[in-house]
């Protein structure tokens, strides 16, 4: 590699390093058995913000978002290398429990999963799980509080004992945040968490999201770029398992420095 | 568009490149109006002026019709990156072409006036400093036309040179008032051409450092160059030369 070209990596570099990251990804490669589905990617996840990640299908950002609470392990074939930490702690190669893990760095899927359990049941799930909670008190407050913070709870107060899979598509979504931020999480992982959902849905995640910043940091998969203009600080495109450019959302969407960041967002690919 | 790539919806790129014609026409019209206006002005021609009063309304049609197409265009394609950037810098550059139309029709309206009056000499200074300000539009719309940030620097700083033409025919017609009273008509007439022309040229820097933008993403960075200085000037009949710059 030129020097030149060392350079440029470094500018890029020095572009993805916020002032206190949350998550440090160097030098992460992904195979699916023979294939490689990440290249070498280094990404800073900083703290309290929210950062998107986009990309044509295939082109490793969900792989991606999922080496971040070691969801790939559970893939037989997928090997990860390089060293992803989370407030400095190695997550691959410091005997870390995965489980414990994914307390810490909690996730929410593209098509709501509620538990076929009441609605109580599905928040309370993870704290009894953990222990977090001692009493039953204790239990109806972080119920409560869960899904408050989700804008939730008035919606469902008066039938949190009825089945969570009874709820709209926007409202079981709504549910599993709840469900993910009862366990005091720090970092949520959004696997294109409004993809099922109407705009109104979609509108009101939106609005959670930007309010859930101030306590958790969030990391979004989304194929939706104006929701990435909309809800992240910082966007992430990923292209054939590669990170082409990280920056500033707004930066990214005014004035791409990449070809292909430009030819993606403003759909001239191919 | 410059683009060599085409969006998958071939409908955006047709909107897209409408929108460019549409700013490619009005600044070819644009470019013409000020040379008929000088024209008017320079052959004595009223009937010349009237036309060109006449033909300002076509470039506001084509403001409003590109006006339109930019509103509708963001409405429903949510442009990003240098397309929005190409959106924003046709709907800039269409004000300062329009308001360039404008100052032309405001030159024909008076060369009707001075036309009625005894010829008067600085009409070949603001024949000169009119051909310099037409070949900037000109270079300008080329820059455009071929999103050239570097031609776009150049137009840039040539604006300071028809600064400096102006102030030095604010100080000739000021003298020409002095000398006789009698010219304080037309020459405040040719005042106003004269700062009509050097607003054009403004224009044309506007549009220079809208082009640099859509060009890089980026704002041309520096000071404006400036040559225009006649709001500092004073010029007495007794010593016509004092110049004070504050």
């Amino acid at each position: 590699m030129s020097y030149a070209m060392d350079m440029q990596n470094y500018t890029t570099q020095s572009e993805t390093a916020t002032s206190e990251p949350k998550i440090m990804a160097r030098d992460v490669n992904v195979f699916y058995g023979p294939s490689q589905a990440l290249k070498s990617i280094q990404l800073d996840i900083g703290a309290n913000e929210v950062t998107s990640l986009i990309g044509p299908s295939g082109c490793g950002k969900s792989t991606f978002l999922r080496c971040l609470n070691r969801m790939n392990d559970v893939i037989e074939n997928c090997t990860v290398e390089g060293r992803i930490s989370l407030d400095g702690v190695d997550l691959y190669n410091s005997g870390l429990d995965p489980v414990l893990l994914r307390a810490r760095v909690g996730m929410v899927f593209q098509k709501p999963n509620p538990f076929p359990k009441s609605i109580f049941d599905n928040i309370a799930y993870g704290p009894r799980l953990h222990g977090t909670v001692s009493t039953k008190d204790e239990l109806d407050e972080r119920v409560e509080k869960s899904l408050r913070r989700a804008g939730l709870w008035d919606e469902v107060k008066d039938r949190l004992d009825k089945p969570g899979t009874g709820l709209s598509g926007g409202q079981q979504q709504r549910l599993c945040i709840a469900r993910a931020i009862a366990i005091n999480p720090e970092v949520i992982l959004m696997d294109e968490p409004c993809s099922a959902l109407d705009p109104i849905a979609t509108a009101k995640i939106e609005e959670l999201i930007d309010e859930l910043r101030e306590r958790f940091t969030i990391v979004i998969v989304t194929h939706s770029m104006q929701q990435a203009a909309r809800v992240s600080q910082r966007t992430a495109f990923f292209h054939l398992g590669e990170l082409v450019e990280v920056g500033e959302t707004d930066r990214l969407f005014t004035s791409p420095q990449d070809d292909r960041t430009q030819g993606y967002i403003t759909g001239r690919f191919g | 568009m410059p683009e060599t790539t085409d969006h998958i919806v071939s409908s955006f790129d047709k909107e897209l490149r409408t929108i460019h014609e549409i700013i490619i026409r009005m600044g070819g019209m644009a470019e013409n109006q000020l040379s008929e206006a000088v024209d008017a002005l320079v052959q004595r021609d009223s009937a010349k002026a009237e036309l060109v009063r006449k033909e300002d309304a076509k470039i506001d049609a084509l403001e409003e019709e590109l006006e339109a197409a930019v509103i509708q265009l963001i409405a429903l394609r949510q442009p990003v990156a240098n397309d929005l950037r190409a959106v924003i810098a046709a709907f800039k550059i269409s004000s300062d072409l329009e308001r360039i139309g404008d100052y032309a029709k405001n030159i024909a309206k008076r060369s009707i006036a001075i036309n009625q009056m005894p010829p008067q000499k600085s009409v070949t200074s603001i024949m000169r400093m009119s051909r310099l300000v037409q070949e900037i539009v000109k270079d300008t719309l080329d820059a455009f036309s071929n999103s050239d940030k570097d031609r776009a620097i150049d137009v840039w700083h040539r604006d300071e040179e028809v600064d400096e033409m102006y102030t030095s025919l604010f100080r000739e017609l000021l003298t020409y008032m002095m000398e006789d009273p009698r010219n304080i008509g037309a020459c405040t007439h040719m005042l106003f051409i004269a700062k009509n022309i050097e607003r054009m040229g403004d224009h044309a820097t506007n549009i220079a450092e809208t082009i640099y933008y859509l060009s890089t993403g980026e704002r041309l960075e520096g000071k404006r160059p400036k040559g225009d200085r006649t709001a500092f000037q004073i010029l007495t009949p007794d010593d016509g030369e004092g110049e004070v710059e504050i």
